[in-house]
């Protein structure tokens, strides 16, 4: 199972250290494997200094990619930390 | 022994905080260029090297496990916890293990220099980054790499750890450097630059460690673990001291110890003069941990607290109730009679991670203090909203910083009085007796001075930043730091204005830089006629000891007959000779 979802990064600071870890603790709660893509260049969602490298300020494009049984799942769990800004503003 | 055949060796800086430590040296590196570098010749030593990054960096993980669950059972912020995650995050990462093990694999290094290969190529990509504040990452990773160096460097390096009390040798600390340090276990500062008023001497001097800055290259002459002493108070540091000096510090160590204790037996004693002056003692705080040592060593109120710590040192801006729990223990507190209260003061050479203040080529004459607040409203309200709420536990003075002209001043009364409204109309309980001030420390601020005290209840004279900007000096290039001179005519004539004009307006003058805490000056701030001096806790004592010993009579005359010498030279040796003469016993012929 796949699914597929791009969302845009509004929180101020962007995908900051805090979380990218997050981002890495959500991917490691499921069999999933996840992937974030931005401008073509697609990492590892459980590698934090892939997510940190992709660059993503406030305002960045980013897909996410999750394939495995529990897809849907784990790409829910993405979409509502995303859309909480991460717990910031 | 081979540390006993070391050569014992001196060097001299400035001495930005008195006291004697004796101890170990730590050399503070973010970077660490101490590091072994070698390639390995034969292939066979490849597998160890690998072995031994594996096992550094499970310790590396365990350590950073460990101290989770130690920081977690102490049961504070969480700040601290998810940072330790990020750094146990990176060392998991695959892409880190993986281009490790290639370089060493492929470039045939040692491990320590394949974990810098990785960390550098990470710089190399964190540095294209825009963003100011994402690009910062790059410490994260950093700091990871530097970890897992230790412990490929093994028990002589890792023992050490800053567990037993050590100096730390640094080129420059920043603040960040300074809030990362586990400062109660720091016994000593010796850094490469720096000045009296730089940020590590103010830390180092709340916190009462023994500081010298400004000794250009310590770095290089110092390693980890070298036995140090550091005199603060003469700006001396000697480095592999041989048994008879270690001796003879150790006894100035214990004299000086003593010293301060008379002094303290004294610290509460009200700071009136043989004449009956009275002048009231503030204390100058940045730590709300500092409060206690500001009433032992003699504070009658708290006459400056920054508020800039609030600030540093995290990713979002603190809210409305972060402010509220520092003034509430600041305001009321039982034993000092009065809380001054500093708004924002940010920018400058103090740090911020907000990339909204983003560095700037002439900080101390940018967007900073008021002009920020002034900008950022909203941001100035929460701070206000805060301030007037801990109001009601006691007696509070608001004062706004870096005001250089009339319209700063009505503009920030205007949001102030706003804030205040709104909170009466919601029936918010506030303090009856909320003083309004400014800090004179911009020199159109004196010209004005007239005009401005019809606005406010007080006036407090910055003297770090009036003198930087009088003189145009900046005050952290330690190149320029001989033409800081607090007693140069033109700022005595600036601060006797601000006095005269102050006290004709009928508001009080107080005066709040370092110069206040100079007990060399203290007979020429009496015959000033300041109503406050505030100074750090710890400099209280001594000059209280000379308000105590001297009259307004006596200080009067020594402050005319400076006010007609037209030299620095002249003033200080004039006041020197005066003071020596005045108090043999604490201006020693050829003290410090």
């Amino acid at each position: 199972m796949v699914a597929i979802g791009t969302f845009e990064i509004t929180n101020k600071l962007g995908i900051h250290a805090r979380v990218a870890a997050k981002l890495v603790e959500t991917a490691n709660r499921f069999q999933a494997e996840t992937f974030l893509e931005k401008d073509g260049v697609e990492v590892n969602g459980r590698s934090i200094l892939g997510i940190l490298t992709l660059y993503c300020p406030q305002g960045s494009r980013l897909t996410i990619r999750v394939e495995g049984v529990d897809a849907g799942e784990a790409m829910a769990a993405f979409a509502g930390l995303i859309e909480a800004k991460f717990g910031e503003t | 022994m081979a540390d006993d055949q070391k050569k014992t060796f001196v060097i001299k800086g400035i001495g930005v905080s008195p006291g004697i430590v004796i101890g170990r040296a730590y050399l503070f590196d973010r970077q660490d260029a101490q590091v072994p570098f070698y390639n390995l010749n034969d292939p066979g030593l490849i597998s160890a090297e690998v072995q031994r990054f594996r096992k550094a960096l499970r310790e590396s993980e365990k350590q950073l496990l460990e101290l989770k669950n130690k920081l977690g059972d102490l049961g504070g912020g969480m700040e601290p916890l998810y940072i330790i995650d990020v750094h146990i995050m990176i060392m998991r990462d695959r892409k880190f293990i993986d281009r490790t093990l290639k370089n060493i694999r492929e470039m045939s290094v040692n491990a320590e220099w394949a974990v810098r290969m990785t960390v550098d190529k990470y710089r190399e990509i964190f540095d294209r980054m825009e963003d100011d504040y994402l690009r910062g990452r790059i410490s994260d990773i950093q700091y990871a790499g530097q970890r897992i160096l230790t412990n490929l460097a093994g028990k002589g390096r890792a023992a050490i750890d800053m567990g037993e009390g050590v100096v730390i040798i640094a080129s420059d600390l920043s603040p960040a450097d300074t809030a990362q340090l586990k400062i109660d276990r720091v016994l000593g500062f010796a850094t490469d630059v720096g000045g009296k008023t730089s940020h590590t001497a103010i830390v180092a001097r709340s916190m009462a460690i023994p500081a010298v800055l400004g000794l250009e290259s310590i770095t290089r002459a110092v390693r980890t673990n070298d036995d140090i002493i550091i005199d603060g108070s003469a700006g001396v540091v000697i480095v592999h001291p041989d048994p008879e000096i270690r001796k003879r510090y150790e006894e100035k160590k214990r004299l000086y110890e003593k010293a301060q204790d008379d002094l303290l037996d004294c610290a509460r004693l009200p700071a009136v003069t043989k004449d009956h002056y009275a002048v009231e003692i503030g204390g100058n705080i940045e730590f709300i941990e500092e409060i206690p040592s500001a009433i032992l060593h003699g504070a009658d109120g708290i006459g400056l607290y920054r508020t800039e710590f609030i600030y540093i040192n995290r990713e979002q801006l603190p809210d409305e109730e972060d402010h509220l729990a520092h003034y509430r223990s600041v305001v009321g507190v039982k034993g000092l009679s009065w809380a001054t209260i500093r708004t924002f003061d940010l920018g400058g050479d103090k740090f911020f991670l907000d990339k909204k203040l983003s560095r700037e080529l002439n900080p101390q004459l940018g967007l900073r203090a008021i002009r920020f607040c002034l900008k950022e409203v909203e941001l100035f309200k929460v701070q206000l909203r805060a301030i007037l709420r801990a109001s009601v536990q006691g007696k509070l003075r608001i004062m706004f910083p870096m005001i250089s002209g009339i319209e700063e001043i009505r503009e920030a009364k205007r949001i102030f009085t706003e804030v205040k409204n709104e909170l009466l109309a919601k029936g918010t309980e506030l303090g009856k007796e909320i003083e309004i001030g400014i800090m004179i420390e911009v020199p159109s601020a004196v010209i004005v001075a007239e005009e401005l005290a019809k606005e406010v209840d007080f006036f407090s004279i910055g003297t770090n930043d009036l003198i930087q900007y009088a003189l145009a000096i900046d005050r952290i290039n330690e190149r320029v730091t001989y033409l800081y001179e607090p007693l140069h005519p033109a700022v005595l004539r600036l601060i006797k204005q601000v006095v005269d004009i102050g006290h004709k307006a009928g508001i009080r003058v107080a005066m709040c830089g370092e110069m206040a805490g100079e007990p060399a000056y203290t007979m020429i701030l009496l015959g000033l006629e300041l109503d406050e001096l505030s100074m750090n806790p710890l400099a209280i004592p001594r000059v209280k000891k000379i308000i105590r010993g001297a009259t307004l009579k006596e200080s009067k005359a020594l402050l005319k007959k400076v006010m007609t010498l037209s030299s620095t030279s002249e003033i200080r040796s004039f006041v020197g000779a005066a003071m020596r003469k005045r108090f043999p016993e604490d201006f020693p012929v050829n003290g410090p």
